[in-house]
Parts: structure tokens; C-alpha cells; sequence
């Protein structure tokens, strides 16, 4: 299969090996990655802001170049949701509506994509490390991805021990630019995210979204919390 | 800023690093938690009962003009006096115009939001005449001279032993931490307050359009004295509580109380149908009914949001929200706090005063997931964004964003941005926290990621 892979403009700047990961993993499967070079936001902060109307400006390239793929993966739960769910009512009643609603069909986030598209769980990695998970809100909630895809694709890695925590559903406070705009409420549910991470004493905090892993990594370094956090792809890609 | 931004900011602020009081909201609602989803387990399908709830209240709410008609003609078939009130201040016109009427000294109230959203008990003492809560936790509130902290719960923020400090202050009482002892104390103040006033006022949870009743949902029992001792009773309520069928309370009244208290149903469930008809021998001589718009109707007309008038005001999506989580309920500012208060309060109360509500929120869809009518009230908070943006723009925002649309449109440009962003980064240390630093919001208290040598970009060139 030809896949469409859209990289949001925070895994292409600050985690590159996210991407790369996911480009080995597909091709060892047999697909063909095909990567739009001239993409690289798909809107979100302007949209999360309000402003739809430099959102469009923004989202409007990405619909036109991903519309005519055959499969897009997208490596974060949060653009995923984006691009498959708010495009279309980002372009409700324009003329791009059919486009957003035909791309919708198409998109995958990545762990979504393996599980439930591809019909894979077991990449033969191998990753001799205890870890808990944190469910991206977007992947879990608004893609619908739900609890499972990831955790499948951990439950086949080799010597890894999963411990679930018991927040694992609950947002880690990113949310893009609340983030910066209420940085109090922000760095609060942060610190309740590390805290029950902490109780696991897994050696790192895996997700599928990298914007979450972000903050809470962010907020772990500043706190000088033992937390070490790394993507879903990372571990698969290891062998 | 808008002062309830500001408002808003400074408590947030305060209670975010109040660990005391994030260690008591999360215990709490973590017992919620564990007995809503063991309620929950007891329907056959508990998503296929939000989605039956979801198109009954979209009946009723899309058919307003009908049920609320046929609600009040059974209603007054039968003797009481059905009052409109399309403003807050309307409807404590009509209230306090009742009670001077009546020429009462004392009222007794049980819970009720509605009255809260148009200050009635304010309006009451003003004009004279005492009003006592009889639902313990706003009595407790009362005493506290303090805003419900919850749409459900509203005293969840105090501990036994403030609320024991309180009840030694204002009613003489022994200490005691004893959950029972502390109840028996505001039942024995609470019961002298019942046999002596001369007006009941209650709250609804549900108005029956075919039958032409009100049920009230409560676990203490004082809705049924407020209801049933005094001679005149009156109910206030909003106009999206009207459900068109009697059957309807089978699934809403456990849904109500699974959702909002992880019960399988509330201890007292009760439904008045009237003033006491010949060969009765209970229930209050004088039922008033007032229905309140307080621009409902507004929220009516907006296609995108209307759903948000299925509220049956549950307080479920408080509950599992990480904002109200860490904020607390008075923080908000509103009557209606949490998610659902975040969305309707900018109809209701103006959009520009209050935005920032629907700001304050990583949009992380657990009020909308959680939601027994399926509120799509996350989307709804971006909606409010894009609306109150679209009106008032910030010119620096709008600016930035349509700068950085300019950027990642062209590659090359985007391309040499993050070149800068590399080298800008090395001497970000040096202002790092500072007042120079255009990261600070986040740099306070996180650190940043840091650049990586060479971008996805780059290494898909190098690899081709």
C-alpha cells in the first residue's frame, strides 16, 4: 500500500526519530511511503484559537495534497484529530466539505492504523523495559481510537512489562496554546499526570501522541522528576 | 482585561497550587467515580441509553412552543398559577410579588440552580423576608454566606471539621466530626424553619408535558417538607427541563442519578401535579409555576449549540473535568460552573465577559464523553472561541496566525525559520524565565523540548 505520512510541524522539529520510526516500521511491512515535503502545520493553533480563517489558510494545502491518497498516517493523535474530525467542520458548508469528509475516511493515527487497518500487533520488537501509558485525549476521544490499539502493540513487544496507571485517561494539561494561556491550570493537571505516572515506577511514560509526552516531559525535567517518556513508534521500531 | 477574566486568572492561580484542596476534590470525586461506573454497569447498555436520552431531549427542546404549552394548560387545569418570565428579573417580580401577597414572614427553599442564577434569595432578603436552604450542603453554603461550589455537590469543598467549625459559630453546636451528628444538628435547626414558614420554594428536575407535573429529585427528604408543610409552594425552573412523556422518568431518573451521584436513584424521587384538590388531605393550598426564559430562548436559536438546553444539569461533566478538577467550582464565577457552565454561560451572560471560559480548556473531551445526553460541549467551547473571535479579534493574535500561515506555506521560508528557531535556541538560556523570554508562559514552570540537529525534513532528504 502507498501511505500518505503527514508529520506535524512539533515531531519535525523536535523528534525526528518519531517519524523515522514510523517510516521503518510501514516499509518493513511492504508499504511505500509517500511524504508532501510542502506540508508542515495542519492548522490546529489557529483553530484551537478561534481564528478559522488562518486555519483554513493553513489546512486548505493539506486537505488539497493528502485528499487523493490512498491511506494517511498521521504521528500524533492530536493532528490526527485535526485533520479527521475538525477539518470537516472547519469546511462545513464550503466548498471543500465533500474533500474534508472524503480525507476523514482515510486518516489513521498511527497506532490506529497498524491494529485496526493493517491487522498487525506483533512488529517483533524487543524493549526490556517497565512502562505505563498515557492515552492522548484526541486519540482516545475524539479519533475513537480508543484504549486498545496501543496497548495491543505493547502486549507484543518483548520483555517489556506494561503497569497501567490510574490516570491514564486523564489529560496531561497540553491542549496547545491553553498550555502558554493558562499555564497555572496547565502545569496543575501536569503535575497530577506525573504524580500518578510516578506511582507505576515504570522506567517511561509511552504514548502515541508526542505533544503530550511533550509537556510531561517538560514539566518532569523542570520538577526533577526520574520520568523518561517515549512514543508508542520508538519501542516498536527497536529490535 | 475583562475584570471576570481577571477574577478568574487570580483564583485559578491560587487554587492550582493549593495541594490541600486538589488532594480534596480528587479523593472526593474519585469515590464518584468508582459508584457512578458501578450504577452504570446495572443498565443493559448504558451508551444506548445516553443516545435514547439524547433524542427525547432533542424532541422536547425542538419542540418547545408545543410541550411547554400543553405543560402549563394541564398544569392550570387543575388550579395552579403558571407565571413566563422571560428575564431574571421578571421572575423575581413575580416571586417576591407572590410572597408579599401572601404576606409571609418566613421561606423555606430547597435546591434549586435556577434560583441562583437570578439571585432570588438576594432579591428575597432585600425585600424583607428570611429564606432558609433546606438541602444540607446549601444550607451549609448559606451559613458561609458562599455560592454553591457544585451544581450538585455544593458544599464539596469543605472538610467534617470546617463544616463543623461552622455549624459551632453560627448555631452554637458541639464539636463533633460525625457525619450523622453533623447532619442531626442542621436537621434539628432546619425543622422549627420548616413548620414555620409560610411559603415552600423548590426547584425542578424534570416538567412532565403530557401529565402537566413536576418531579423533584433529592436524597435528604427536605424537598418533600419545603414542598409539603408551608400553604403556598412555588416552583422555579428553566424552560429546557420540559420532557414530553410521563414513561419518560424511567430512563431519566436513574440516568440523573448515576450521572450525577453514582446512584441507581436518588433517595426521594417526587412529582406535584397541583395545589391540594378537593378530598385531599396534603400538599400546599396555593402552587405557583414559574418558567424562565433568562435567554434560553437565545441559546434556542443557535443551531450549532442548541443541544447544550438538553442539560439536565447533572454536574456529571464537573465531575470528570481536569480544569473544574483543579480550579474548584467557585472559580468559574458563574452559576453554572465546569464545562457546561463554560459553554452556556457566554449565552447567557454576554460572549466577550465571558470567552475566556471556553479558553480555559485542553479540549480534552471527557465532559462530552461523559455527558448522559451527549452534550457535544467540548466542540461547543470551540465554537464559542471562533465566535467570540470572529467578533473581537485580538489584533496580535489574528496577526501571528496569519503570519505563521504565511510561513509553513511556503517551505523554503518554514525551512529557514526552524535554521533561526536552532540558533535562536543556543542563547535562550540567557533570558530563559525572564521578561524578554516570548516562552515564558510555558519556561515558568516547564522546559522546553529542544530542537533536534536536523529535522524530519532533512533526514527524508538525506535519506532519498
Amino acid at each position: 500500500m502507498k501511505v500518505t505520512l503527514f508529520i506535524p510541524c512539533f515531531v519535525d522539529a523536535c523528534y525526528p526519530k518519531v517519524g523515522l520510526s514510523i517510516v521503518q516500521i510501514l516499509e518493513r511491512l511492504g508499504h511505500t511511503i509517500d511524504f508532501p515535503e510542502e506540508l508542515a502545520c495542519c492548522g490546529q493553533p489557529a483553530f484551537n484559537s478561534g481564528y478559522w480563517d488562518e486555519a483554513r489558510a493553513v489546512a486548505l494545502p493539506v486537505l488539497n495534497r493528502l485528499r487523493d491518497s490512498e491511506a494517511v498516517v498521521i504521528a500524533s493523535g492530536s493532528c490526527g484529530a485535526m485533520i479527521k474530525v475538525f477539518y470537516k467542520e472547519l469546511f462545513e458548508k464550503t466548498e471543500h466539505t465533500q474533500a474534508a469528509n472524503e480525507l476523514s475516511s482515510k486518516c489513521y493515527e498511527f497506532s490506529d492504523f497498524l491494529v485496526n487497518k493493517l491487522g498487525v500487533t506483533d512488529l517483533g520488537a524487543r524493549f526490556p523495559h517497565k512502562v505505563t501509558i498515557h492515552d492522548g485525549c484526541h486519540g482516545l476521544r475524539e479519533l475513537g481510537t480508543g484504549k486498545e490499539p496501543p496497548r495491543k502493540l505493547l502486549a507484543s513487544v518483548r520483555d517489556l512489562e506494561l503497569i497501567e496507571m490510574s490516570e491514564a485517561e486523564t489529560c496531561c494539561g497540553f491542549g496547545g496554546t491553553f498550555a502558554a494561556k493558562f499555564p497555572m491550570i496547565s502545569t496543575a493537571m501536569g503535575e497530577v499526570k506525573c504524580a500518578s505516572a510516578l506511582e507505576t515506577r515504570a522506567d517511561y511514560i509511552v504514548s502515541n501522541d508526542s505533544s503530550c509526552l511533550m509537556h510531561i516531559q517538560g514539566l518532569a525535567d523542570r520538577q526533577g522528576k526520574p520520568i523518561r517518556t517515549i512514543h508508542l513508534a520508538e519501542i516498536l521500531a527497536e529490535s | 482585561m475583562i475584570p471576570f477574566f481577571k477574577e478568574f486568572k487570580q483564583q485559578a492561580t491560587r487554587l492550582t497550587h493549593d495541594l490541600r484542596h486538589r488532594g480534596l476534590i480528587q479523593t472526593a470525586l474519585k469515590k464518584y467515580e468508582i459508584s457512578r461506573d458501578a450504577k452504570k454497569s446495572r443498565f443493559q447498555s448504558w451508551e444506548t441509553a445516553r443516545q435514547a436520552a439524547a433524542e427525547t431531549k432533542w424532541e422536547a427542546i425542538n419542540h418547545l412552543d408545543k410541550y411547554l404549552v400543553e405543560f402549563a394548560q394541564k398544569l392550570e387545569a387543575r388550579g395552579t398559577h403558571v407565571h413566563w418570565a422571560s428575564t431574571a428579573e421578571q421572575a423575581r417580580d413575580i416571586i417576591v410579588k407572590i410572597v408579599r401577597d401572601k404576606k409571609a414572614r418566613s421561606i423555606i427553599k430547597s435546591k434549586a440552580m435556577t434560583a441562583e442564577e437570578i439571585h432570588l434569595n438576594d432579591a428575597l432578603e432585600h425585600a424583607g423576608f428570611e429564606v432558609v436552604e433546606s438541602d444540607l450542603g446549601e444550607y451549609i453554603v448559606q451559613l458561609r454566606h458562599e455560592a454553591p461550589y457544585h451544581i450538585v455537590f455544593p458544599a464539596m469543598h469543605l472538610t467534617r471539621g470546617e463544616i463543623s467549625a461552622l455549624f459551632q459559630r453560627e448555631l452554637g453546636s458541639a464539636p463533633t466530626d460525625n457525619p450523622e451528628e453533623l447532619t442531626m444538628i442542621a436537621r434539628r435547626a432546619l425543622r422549627g424553619k420548616y413548620i414555620a414558614a409560610d411559603i415552600g420554594i423548590t426547584g425542578v428536575n424534570f416538567a412532565i408535558a403530557e401529565t402537566g407535573m413536576i418531579s423533584i429529585t433529592e436524597n435528604e427528604g427536605n424537598a418533600r417538607l419545603t414542598a409539603a408543610l408551608p400553604k403556598t409552594m412555588i416552583s422555579l425552573l428553566g424552560i429546557e427541563k420540559v420532557l414530553p412523556r410521563l414513561e419518560d422518568l424511567a430512563l431519566f431518573l436513574p440516568m440523573l442519578a448515576t450521572a450525577g451521584a453514582g446512584q441507581a436513584l436518588t433517595g426521594y424521587n417526587t412529582m406535584y401535579g397541583g395545589p391540594r384538590q378537593p378530598g385531599e388531605c396534603d400538599g400546599p393550598e396555593e402552587f405557583h409555576v414559574v418558567l424562565l426564559d433568562n435567554k434560553r430562548t437565545h441559546l434556542l436559536a443557535d443551531a450549532e449549540q442548541r443541544d447544550a438546553l438538553h442539560c439536565i444539569r447533572c454536574g456529571a461533566c464537573l465531575n470528570v473535568c481536569p480544569i473544574y478538577k483543579n480550579v474548584g467550582g467557585h472559580t468559574y464565577g458563574t452559576t453554572y460552573q465546569g464545562p457546561i457552565g463554560s459553554v452556556i454561560t457566554p449565552h447567557l451572560r454576554g460572549l466577550q465577559d465571558w470567552k475566556h471560559l471556553s479558553s480555559a480548556s485542553s479540549l480534552c473531551g471527557a465532559c462530552t464523553e461523559t455527558c448522559p445526553v451527549k452534550i457535544n460541549l467540548h466542540h461547543h467551547l470551540l465554537q464559542n472561541r471562533r465566535n467570540a473571535m470572529a467578533e473581537k479579534p485580538v489584533w496580535w493574535e489574528k496577526l501571528a496566525f496569519k503570519g505563521f500561515a504565511f510561513v509553513v506555506n511556503r517551505p523554503r521560508l518554514y525551512d529557514l525559520g526552524k535554521k533561526l528557531a536552532r540558533i535562536g535556541q543556543a542563547f535562550h538560556p540567557l533570558i530563559k524565565g525572564t521578561a524578554f523570554d516570548p516562552a515564558r508562559s510555558w519556561t515558568q514552570t516547564r522546559e522546553l523540548p529542544e530542537l533536534a540537529p536536523q529535522s524530519f525534513h532533512e533526514l527524508w532528504k538525506e535519506r532519498k
